[in-house]
């Protein structure tokens, strides 16, 4: 059995530093699966919440969620896809030929970080569910640290499963993720419908007027900032922001048979950021019309208080199917920096890593601010590839550098990138903008570094001939 | 067998969603709905597992 799983784990081969081969190219199906699974995820279940505690609006909610969805699709479809199959190569691989080796590993190493993390938070949503029979202590809003032993213990758990599942490679995640897609979304939409009665929702006509009043009221909850449709908007487009326009699925899309599958990521942004966190929404707000506003945070007890057992299991599969790829996205990131080493030894470093993380209630309290934070960080990479692949060659400066000229370190990317965050930086802290609007400015910024700190360089010494 | 596997995956999402639309109305109880839910999971992993086995081994 032993020698069957080492034999396994051995031939698990995922085309690192090589171009896809046609044979391994999937239709946009298994991405419409993927996508549907991984975005309708522990996430949702504290993004939905969350609107409802910023005081947005009914309408403003229904408005924002469609067009930033639309915006995400959009990115996927336009800016990733068609480099991932026309490259088929991984993110880091990428960047290594543009940015250089030495580069490229600080970036791998701040996105392993990021995914990791990312990755915790979805193993500790899975744990509150995981811990129901043990009446384990939940935590509350204002909780960073461990607050018991069964905690830690049951989260270690849940974080080894979802380890060993991601160790198995691309094709297992894929497998499992479109096992539980089709009803996952079914089980957050009938949990919601279940409880309207409990809001005072008897017919399809009431519903309006209570998701005015009761749900999505446009007033904040004490301590809370103000959310308007254009928080809700730049959320739903940024939240994955490193995925789409930091290209980060390009290491995923690269799979894909024609670029017409970043079109499969509408299967994630309307099933999953749309009526999922609409879904849990509606969820929390009868969870505080019970609790008489409790701070207490955790989605498990609230799923299973809308749909029984089914829910609760619901919590767990859906924080199960965000952890797998991010954890072997992250698990990528850094064979990119040890290419000797076998992917799944450092899908189980990485895996370890992210169960530890986990342990801390912070990681899902702090959710948005995190989530913000690292597409963020990451985006300036994003428009680095862009401009490198599509106007490089037409405005006759160097695609590639890096390789081109053997060097391990870009100056114009790694300007780029720190001068990008830097930039958002000071817009944040002078101009007063809040983290979810920077994306946009950031990356004309970007953009703009870039091509101008690329003339500088290359002025000496054309590389075009 | 193939078409069995996925009749009962399509009854696991049913009893997963239709209940819920019966609480709604107020033609079914809150326990009842969580225990065919629970029995519509059971069915739908069972059923879609059931289901996609032979699709795999076919196509490698």
């Amino acid at each position: 059995m032993l020698a069957k799983w080492t034999k396994r784990l051995e031939d698990v081969q995922e085309y690192e530093k090589t171009p896809v081969p046609a044979s391994k190219w999937k239709s946009w199906g298994s991405f419409l699966g993927m996508y549907a699974g991984e975005h309708t995820a522990g996430t949702e279940f504290v993004i939905g919440p969350l609107f409802v505690a910023h005081g947005v609006g009914a309408l403003e909610l229904i408005l924002g969620l469609f067009f930033g969805n639309l915006l995400a699709v959009l990115s996927w479809a336009f800016l990733t896809a068609p480099i991932a199959t026309r490259e088929r190569i991984t993110l880091y691989y990428k960047l290594e030929q543009i940015c250089g080796s030495h580069l490229t590993t600080v970036y791998n190493l701040v996105n392993a970080l990021m995914f990791c993390f990312l990755a915790g938070s979805m193993i500790a949503v899975s744990a509150t569910a995981v811990g129901i029979p043990f009446n384990l202590p939940m935590a509350e809003l204002s909780d960073w640290l461990p607050n018991s032993v069964s905690w830690i213990v049951i989260v270690l758990i849940v974080g080894a499963v979802t380890t060993v599942v991601a160790m198995l490679g691309y094709d297992q995640v894929s497998r499992f993720a479109n096992l539980a897609a089709p009803w996952l979304p079914l089980v957050f939409i009938a949990a919601a419908i279940a409880v309207l009665p409990e809001l005072g929702v008897h017919s399809v006509g009431e519903f309006w007027s209570v998701a005015k009043t009761k749900i999505w009221t446009g007033v904040p909850l004490a301590g809370q900032s103000q959310f308007t449709m254009w928080h809700v908007l730049f959320f739903s487009w940024f939240c994955n922001m490193a995925m789409h326009i930091g290209m980060a699925d390009l290491s995923v899309l690269r799979y894909a048979k024609s670029w017409t599958a970043g079109f499969a990521s509408a299967g994630g942004m309307y099933v999953g950021h749309y009526f999922a966190w609409l879904a849990s929404g509606i969820l929390y707000a009868v969870f505080l019309q019970i609790s008489n506003n409790s701070l207490e945070f955790a989605p498990g007890p609230i799923a299973y208080y809308a749909a029984g057992l089914a829910g609760a299991v619901c919590v767990i599969i859906a924080g199960w199917t965000t952890a797998n790829p991010t954890i072997y996205r992250a698990g990528l990131a850094v064979q990119a920096v040890l290419p000797k080493s076998r992917t799944w030894k450092v899908t189980l470093i990485v895996g370890a890593v992210t169960t530890l993380a986990a342990c801390f209630p912070a990681l899902v309290m702090r959710l948005l601010d995190f989530v913000a934070l690292y597409g963020l960080l990451l985006m300036p990479m994003g428009a680095i590839i862009f401009i490198d692949y599509w106007v490089f060659p037409k405005i006759g400066l160097q695609s590639n550098l890096a390789a081109f000229r053997n060097i391990r370190w870009n100056w114009a990317a790694g300007l780029t990138w720190f001068l990008t965050l830097g930039t958002c930086l000071a817009i944040n802290q002078f101009l007063g903008i809040e983290i979810f609007f920077l994306g946009l400015p950031g990356w004309f910024v970007a953009v703009l570094l870039y091509i101008v700190l690329n003339f500088l360089i290359q002025r000496n010494r054309p590389a075009v001939a | 067998m193939k078409n069995v596997f996925g009749l009962i995956a399509l009854v696991g999402l049913a009893l997963t969603l239709v209940p819920s639309i019966l609480v709604f109305t107020g033609s079914m109880t809150n326990a009842m709905h969580k225990w065919l839910m629970t029995l519509g999971m059971l069915l739908w992993f069972g059923g879609a597992m059931g289901y996609r086995r032979p699709e795999r081994n076919v196509g490698g």
